[in-house]
C-alpha cells in the first residue's frame, strides 16, 4: 500500500528497496566470504556444520515469530515457551517418542492457543498479553523441575535423541527440519488464503476486517503456531543436549525477534519474508561464531556486537524507507 | 484539542463498576493484600517487616516512574535492566575516586542511555520497542566488558550506607524512591514538560500541529527513563554490596511495565498515573511477599504476577482499544 508504486525516482527507488530487503544477505555473503580467509578453522566443514546446527534451534523459533510480527503483533512469550518445551520433552522421553514429541507440542500449543484468544477476542496488546505468558510458562517450567532444582534426563539409549544428536550426510536433523519447516511455512505464507489474511491484517486490520477475512480466527492460528514452534525447537534442543535444561531460553524471544527484523520484516506488520528470517538467523549465527573464532575476544563482546547489529540494520532499514517516500 | 479530548477520555473513564476498578483498583487490591497478611500472616505487623517490603520495592518503583513516563507518550523502554546493569558495572571502577564521583558517572551512564534510546525514537523514527530492545542486547553485554564478567564486592562504607543506611528512621532507597514519586507527579501535573507529555501519547500528530517541541518531549521521557534506571541501579549495588553485571536489573522491564500498567497507565499513551505506578510496584512486591511467606514456591509466584497482569489490563480494555 505504502509508496510501492510510483516513485519520481524510480531507479533509485527499486536499489533502496532491494537493499532494504536483501541488506542482510549482502552482509552475510560478504561476512562468510571475510570470516572464509580470515579465520582458518572457519571453512572446516566441522565448523560450518555446528554453525548450522546452532542455527536451527534458534530458526524454528523465529519462524513462528516471523508470522506473528507479519501480522502486526509480537510474541513475548517464546523463551519460556521453548525453555518449557525442553523439559516437557526430557520429562516425556520415559514413556516414549511419541509422549516426548506430542505432550512438549500440545502444553506450548494451548499457551499460543491462550495468547491467540486473548488477543483476538478481547482485544488486547499481544505485547503484554504474551508478557503475560512470558511469566506464566516460566513459573509452569519452575513448578515442574522443584523450582529449578531438579533436571529431567532423556534415557541413553532412547529413540529420541536421534531428532537432535542425528545426521544425514553428516548434517545434524535439527537443520533439515528447519528447511523443511521453513519450506511449509513459506508456502503458508506465499500460497494460501491464511498467508494473504496475514498480510493483511498487519497491514491494516481495519480493512481485513471489512474485507471479511477471518481476523480473529487467523490470530488464534498464529499464535498458537508460534507457541507450537517454539515448544518443537525446545524438543529439538533437550534431545540434542540430551536434558531439559531450566535456564534456557532468557532473552530468546528477544534474539527471534532481532532476526526476524534484521531479516527485513517490518514491526509495523504487513511486510516481511521467510527467507530474510533464515538469513536473519545464519546472520547471527555467524557473527556468534567469528567471536568464538577470535580467541581473544571477549565472549561478551558478542551481545555488544549483536546489539549493534540490529541497531544499524534497523537505522539502515528506517533511512531507506524514509528515503523511498520522500 | 489534545487536552479537551484528555479530559474526556477521563470522564468516560470514570462510568461504571470497569471504570471505577480502573482509576481505583491498584489501591483496593493493596489494602485487600495487606488485610489479609495482617489477619493470616504471622508476624507481618511489624517495624522490620514493613521496611523489608518497602525496601524491597524500591528499585522497581524508581525504575517504573521513568516507565510511566516513557508509556504515557506511547512508548516503551525495554533497556532499563541493561542501563541498571551498565550503571553497576561502572560503580566499582570509580570508587576509589570516592561515592560522589562513582554516582555522577554512574547516572551520567543513564542519561546517556536515555539520549540514545531519544534519540533513536525521536530523531530517527524508530519504534520504541526496537529502538531500546537493541540497548537490551546490547547494553548487557557493555556493563560485562566493562566489569570483565565478574561479580565484585564493594567495601566502602559510604557508598554501602545508601543501601543499608536510614535517614530519620527511614531507609535511604525508600526515602529516595519517594522523593522522585514526589517529583514524577509534579513532573505531569504542574509542569508545562508534562501536560506536552500526556498531549504527545494522546495524539501526535495533533501535538504536532500544534506545534508542540514533540522531539525534546520523546528525547526528554527516555532520558528520564534512563537516568531513573541508573539511580536503581546504584541503589541496588549498594543494597547487595556488590556490582553483579550478570544479574543486576534482569527482566527489570518486565516488572517495571507490570507495575505501570496495573497502576492504571494504559499502554497507548496520552495518560500517566504516578501514583497508581507506585502502588503497582508495592502490589507486586506485596502478592511476592504473600506467596513465599505463605510457602508458595517462586513459581507460583510467577503465575499469580501473570494472571494479575492479564485481569489488569483486561480492565483497562476498553479505554486502550480505543
Amino acid at each position: 500500500m505504502t509508496a510501492t508504486t510510483a516513485a519520481p525516482s524510480e531507479r533509485g527507488a527499486s536499489v533502496a528497496a532491494v537493499l532494504q530487503r536483501q541488506g542482510a544477505a549482502v552482509v552475510l555473503v560478504l561476512g562468510l566470504v571475510v570470516s572464509w580467509f580470515a579465520f582458518p578453522h572457519f571453512g572446516s566443514p566441522d565448523n560450518l556444520r555446528s554453525l548450522v546446527l546452532q542455527g536451527s534451534f534458534l530458526a524454528v523459533i523465529a519462524l513462528g515469530m516471523t508470522f506473528v510480527i507479519i501480522s502486526g503483533g509480537i510474541d513475548l512469550s517464546v523463551g519460556s515457551v521453548y525453555a518449557l518445551g525442553g523439559v516437557l520433552a526430557a520429562y516425556g522421553s520415559r514413556y516414549g517418542l511419541i509422549v516426548a514429541i506430542l505432550l512438549p507440542l500440545v502444553v506450548c500449543g494451548l499457551i499460543g492457543l491462550v495468547n491467540g484468544l486473548l488477543i483476538a477476542r478481547t482485544r488486547m496488546a499481544p505485547f503484554i498479553v504474551t508478557l503475560a505468558s512470558l511469566l506464566f510458562a516460566r513459573g509452569l517450567l519452575l513448578a515442574l523441575t522443584d523450582e529449578g532444582a531438579t533436571t529431567y534426563k532423556v534415557p541413553p539409549g532412547s529413540a529420541f535423541l536421534w531428532l537432535g544428536q542425528g545426521t544425514i550426510f553428516g548434517v545434524g536433523v535439527p537443520v533439515y527440519l528447519a528447511l523443511i519447516l521453513f519450506g511449509l511455512g513459506g508456502v503458508l505464507l506465499r500460497r494460501t488464503r491464511f498467508g494473504q489474511s496475514v498480510f493483511a491484517i498487519g497491514g491494516s486490520e481495519q480493512s481485513a476486517l471489512l474485507m471479511g477475512l477471518p481476523v480473529a480466527r487467523t490470530k488464534v492460528t498464529l499464535y498458537t503456531l508460534s507457541g507450537a514452534l517454539a515448544g518443537l525447537a525446545g524438543v529439538l534442543t533437550a534431545a540434542y543436549l540430551q536434558s531439559g535444561v531450566t535456564v534456557l531460553g532468557v532473552g530468546t524471544e528477544l534474539d527471534a525477534i532481532s532476526v526476524v527484523v534484521i531479516g527485513g520484516t517490518l514491526l509495523t506488520g504487513g511486510a516481511g519474508t521467510i527467507i530474510g528470517t533464515l538469513v536473519g538467523v545464519l546472520l547471527k549465527t555467524l557473527i556468534q561464531n567469528v567471536i568464538n573464532q577470535v580467541g581473544t575476544l571477549d565472549s561478551n563482546y558478542q551481545t555488544v556486537v549483536s546489539g549493534a547489529f540490529l541497531l544499524v540494520v534497523v537505522v539502515i532499514q528506517r533511512l531507506l524507507a524514509r528515503s523511498r517516500k520522500s | 484539542m489534545s487536552v479537551q479530548a484528555g479530559a474526556d477520555r477521563r470522564q468516560h473513564s470514570r462510568a461504571g463498576v470497569a471504570g471505577w476498578l480502573q482509576n481505583y483498583g491498584v489501591y483496593l487490591a493493596v489494602v485487600v493484600l495487606l488485610l489479609f497478611n495482617v489477619i493470616f500472616t504471622e508476624n507481618f505487623l511489624s517495624v522490620a517487616n514493613f521496611r523489608t517490603q518497602l525496601v524491597q520495592a524500591a528499585p522497581v518503583c524508581i525504575v517504573a516512574l521513568g516507565m510511566a513516563l516513557v508509556i504515557g507518550t506511547e512508548g516503551i523502554d525495554l533497556s532499563v535492566g541493561s542501563v541498571m546493569s551498565v550503571a553497576a558495572a561502572l560503580i566499582p571502577l570509580y570508587l576509589g575516586a570516592g561515592p560522589v564521583t562513582a554516582i555522577v558517572v554512574a547516572l551520567i551512564a543513564g542519561v546517556v542511555s536515555g539520549l540514545f534510546s531519544g534519540f533513536l525514537v525521536a530523531q530517527l523514527g524508530i519504534q520504541p520497542i526496537i529502538a531500546t530492545l537493541a540497548l537490551l542486547v546490547g547494553g548487557r553485554g557493555l556493563a560485562l566488558v566493562i566489569a570483565h564478567g565478574r561479580l565484585e564486592q564493594l567495601h566502602n562504607a559510604d557508598f554501602l550506607a545508601l543501601g543499608t543506611g536510614d535517614v530519620l528512621g527511614i531507609p535511604v532507597m525508600v526515602l529516595v524512591a519517594a522523593v522522585l514519586a514526589v517529583l514524577a507527579g509534579l513532573l505531569v501535573r504542574r509542569t508545562t514538560f508534562g501536560r506536552h507529555l500526556v498531549a504527545v501519547g494522546g495524539n501526535r500528530p495533533a501535538a504536532t500541529l500544534a506545534g508542540l517541541p514533540v522531539k525534546r518531549v520523546l528525547i526528554g521521557v527516555y532520558v528520564i527513563s534512563g537516568a531513573l534506571a541508573a539511580i536503581a541501579g546504584v541503589l541496588s549495588t549498594a543494597r547487595l554490596s556488590a556490582s553483579d553485571p550478570n544479574e543486576l536489573g534482569l527482566l527489570m522491564e518486565l516488572s517495571a511495565i507490570t507495575a505501570v500498567v496495573v497502576g492504571g497507565t494504559p499502554l497507548t499513551g496520552g495518560r500517566v498515573r504516578v501514583l497508581g505506578t507506585v502502588f503497582g510496584a508495592l502490589l507486586m512486591q506485596l502478592v511476592h511477599a504473600t506467596l513465599i511467606k505463605h510457602n508458595l514456591p517462586d513459581s507460583a509466584a510467577q503465575m499469580v504476577q501473570a494472571a494479575i497482569i492479564v485481569v489488569a489490563v483486561y480492565v483497562a480494555r476498553e479505554r486502550s482499544t480505543r
